[in-house]
């Protein structure tokens, strides 16, 4: 047997973290133990880990500040949508149609995230932060006009409004401008999200242990360098980005059907910084980070349901105490020296007096 | 067109051995203005396949602004660069490195965040030919192509003794170390020609007398040509067959090391002129 080497144990030990806990919560479901408010944020909590996993490709990865990933998960939510409104009387089951639409609207966000790219990402650092930012509000903007109905004959697609369709019996509007997506059959399951954050890990760290992440990691680390070893560092950064689109478009898919009506303000800027905050708290580049504080600062407005009227002021005090402690030399090395404390405690007993590796951290 | 292009460039200094190979560097009238400034102006030089170059002059001379056009880092405004028979006129940094011209900084350039292992595998990303969707997939393509690169980067890692190292991170190596990083990443490229910006700087003589060795045994195991800059007269007359001067933008004196140890031209350009002449 070869040994494992620390990326691999570190990537294995990330989707046991998931599965594990999985399990745990499923657990806590089938025994009635999570209140229904909690047991609604199963599917967004799913959703925003999804996110925020493929925003770290974009922003710590790949080193671009991205604020449209809203935008991409809006255009995977309503082509999502679009999917399964048709497929609804095709006489499939619900899993297969929620798979379906996943990936369509993974592809569609895909190639929205490809023609963006090109031009956006010959620009840097703040530039692209802008032009991203930009192209959020833009798909809003768009999806706001967007009249989309569904018959017999077809879809039917206007941008003034939903009168003219001339719709046959049984025909139905989909989207309906601003009112956004009506009428949505619910599909998404905690099972799905988790199947969602799984895959997303999978392409993700696939991506980055490939000899196309650690290009995407030498253009991030010295754009001049990896130019002169021959890397193009354009089409590096357009790859980083693309994938996250789709991934991006796939969370917005099952995010969309976990509701039974989606508007397209749902998806606007301050979604966009809200997944950058799980990154940024996360930890820039480091996934488990990302997954962790997108869990717990999804749930945090929930649990702090009963401070109602001071929910958004603790949320936010909140925010900067981790933000302090993220940075503070003081609070880190105390932490350390009480992990190892912890470790070498636990190793004292198997390796005799002499065999504290403790106080050795990286 | 100013009538230069009449006058066939002067040919550098050859060695022996390369007489009668293809050139790996030809540059013809060579040139860069910056608005008003020339930079750089009518640089000619030829460089064969198993050459070592050096390029010296004064602080300013334009020697690293000939590197920088030579990878493309600057496009020309006036002349041509021949690489291996190829012009590169018009392409990308990047392209240039994949006909044949890899590089170092005078600034080191490593990728600081990732580790000693990985960034000569970023200098062998072309040697590794699995796609994306098959590097998703984790085909067997994929272990195999990886297996063999790390294999390939130990065994450029093992040139300067660096295998040890090859976890740490590039950016926690001591100074030395960081500078044969940087040889060792330019080389995994498969260069045809190594462009070396002041590779001695900061070294301590037993240091610069290992260096010399090392860029010896890199250009006999590798039989590649180097080209380099640096400001240690002995590390260049001791390590260099042919030697070009700058001074002001433009080459003023070429020849072997002898030649130009007492070339009246070099010791005015380095110590100014005699009073009174």
């Amino acid at each position: 047997m070869k040994k494992l080497s620390k990326n691999t144990v570190y990537n294995l030990s990330t989707y046991g973290i998931v599965i594990v806990a999985y399990l745990i919560v499923q657990g806590i479901v089938l025994a009635g133990g999570l209140s229904n408010q909690i047991r609604g944020q199963l599917v967004p909590i799913c959703v925003y880990i999804s996110l925020a996993i493929s925003l770290n490709l974009v922003s710590g990865v790949s080193g671009e500040l991205s604020l449209g990933h809203a935008g991409f998960m809006s255009v995977g939510a309503f082509s999502g949508v679009i999917v399964a409104a048709a497929l609804r009387d095709s006489g499939m089951g619900g899993v297969p149609i929620l798979i379906i639409s996943m990936i369509v609207g993974g592809v569609i966000s895909g190639i929205a995230g490809l023609i963006i790219g090109i031009p956006v990402l010959r620009l840097r650092g703040d530039y692209l932060a802008i032009v991203t930012l930009a192209f959020g509000e833009i798909i809003k903007n768009i999806i706001n006009n967007l009249y989309v109905a569904v018959d017999a004959r077809g879809l039917h697609f206007s941008m003034t409004s939903a009168d003219g369709f001339n719709l046959s019996e049984g025909g139905r509007v989909v989207i309906n401008g601003p009112m956004g997506a009506t009428g949505i059959t619910k599909l998404a399951s905690f099972t799905m999200g988790v199947v969602l954050i799984i895959f997303t890990l999978f392409v993700v760290l696939g991506t980055i242990n490939s000899r196309h992440g650690r290009a995407i990691m030498a253009a991030r680390d010295n754009r001049i360098a990896a130019d002169s070893v021959g890397i193009s560092v354009t089409r590096c950064k357009l790859l980083a980005f693309t994938v996250a689109a789709v991934l991006a478009g796939m969370a917005g898919a099952l995010y969309a059907m976990n509701y039974s009506t989606v508007a397209a303000k749902k998806f606007d800027f301050n979604t966009s910084i809200l997944i950058l905050v799980f990154v940024v708290l996360g930890g820039m580049g480091n996934i488990r980070g990302s997954i962790i504080a997108a869990a717990i600062l999804t749930l945090l407005p929930e649990l702090l349901r009963s401070v109602a009227d001071y929910r958004m002021l603790v949320y936010a005090i909140v925010l900067i105490l981790v933000m302090l402690a993220r940075n503070s030399t003081v609070l880190k090395n105390y932490i350390n020296n009480v992990v190892n404390g912890i470790v070498s405690r636990i190793k004292a007993p198997f390796s005799g007096r002499n065999g504290g590796k403790g106080g050795a951290s990286e | 067109m100013n009538g230069k292009m009449v006058n066939a460039p002067s040919r550098g200094i050859i060695p022996e051995r390369d007489a009668d190979k293809s050139l790996a560097l030809e540059t013809i009238h060579l040139g860069i203005s910056f608005g008003g400034l020339k930079a750089v102006d009518d640089f000619n030089l030829t460089l064969g396949r198993t050459e070592i170059g050096g390029l010296i002059g004064p602080n300013g001379a334009g020697k690293t602004t000939v590197f920088n056009l030579l990878t493309n880092v600057y496009a020309p405004t006036e002349g041509t660069i021949i690489v291996d028979g190829k012009d590169t006129r018009g392409l990308k940094t990047f392209q240039v490195n994949r006909l044949g011209i890899a590089r170092t900084f005078q600034n080191i350039r490593l990728f600081n965040n990732m580790s000693v292992m990985d960034n000569v595998l970023v200098g062998l990303h072309h040697e590794m030919d699995y796609g994306f969707p098959k590097a998703l997939l984790r085909l067997p393509g994929f272990y195999k192509s990886e297996r063999i690169a790390k294999k390939r980067a130990m065994e450029y890692l093992s040139l300067f003794n660096m295998q040890d190292m090859a976890e740490h991170k590039a950016g926690s190596l001591p100074y030395g170390a960081q500078r044969r990083l940087e040889i060792v990443r330019a080389l995994a490229t498969n260069p045809t020609i190594l462009l070396l910006d002041e590779p001695a700087a900061g070294m301590n003589p037993s240091e610069t007398a290992e260096l010399m060795e090392n860029i010896r045994k890199i250009r006999d195991t590798f039989q590649i040509c180097i080209f380099l800059i640096e400001h240690d007269m002995s590390f260049v007359m001791g390590l260099c067959e042919g030697i070009a001067v700058m001074n002001f933008g433009r080459i003023i004196a070429k020849g072997t090391p002898e030649e130009i140890k007492s070339n009246p031209q070099v010791i005015e350009a380095y110590l100014g002129r005699e009073k009174g002449k």
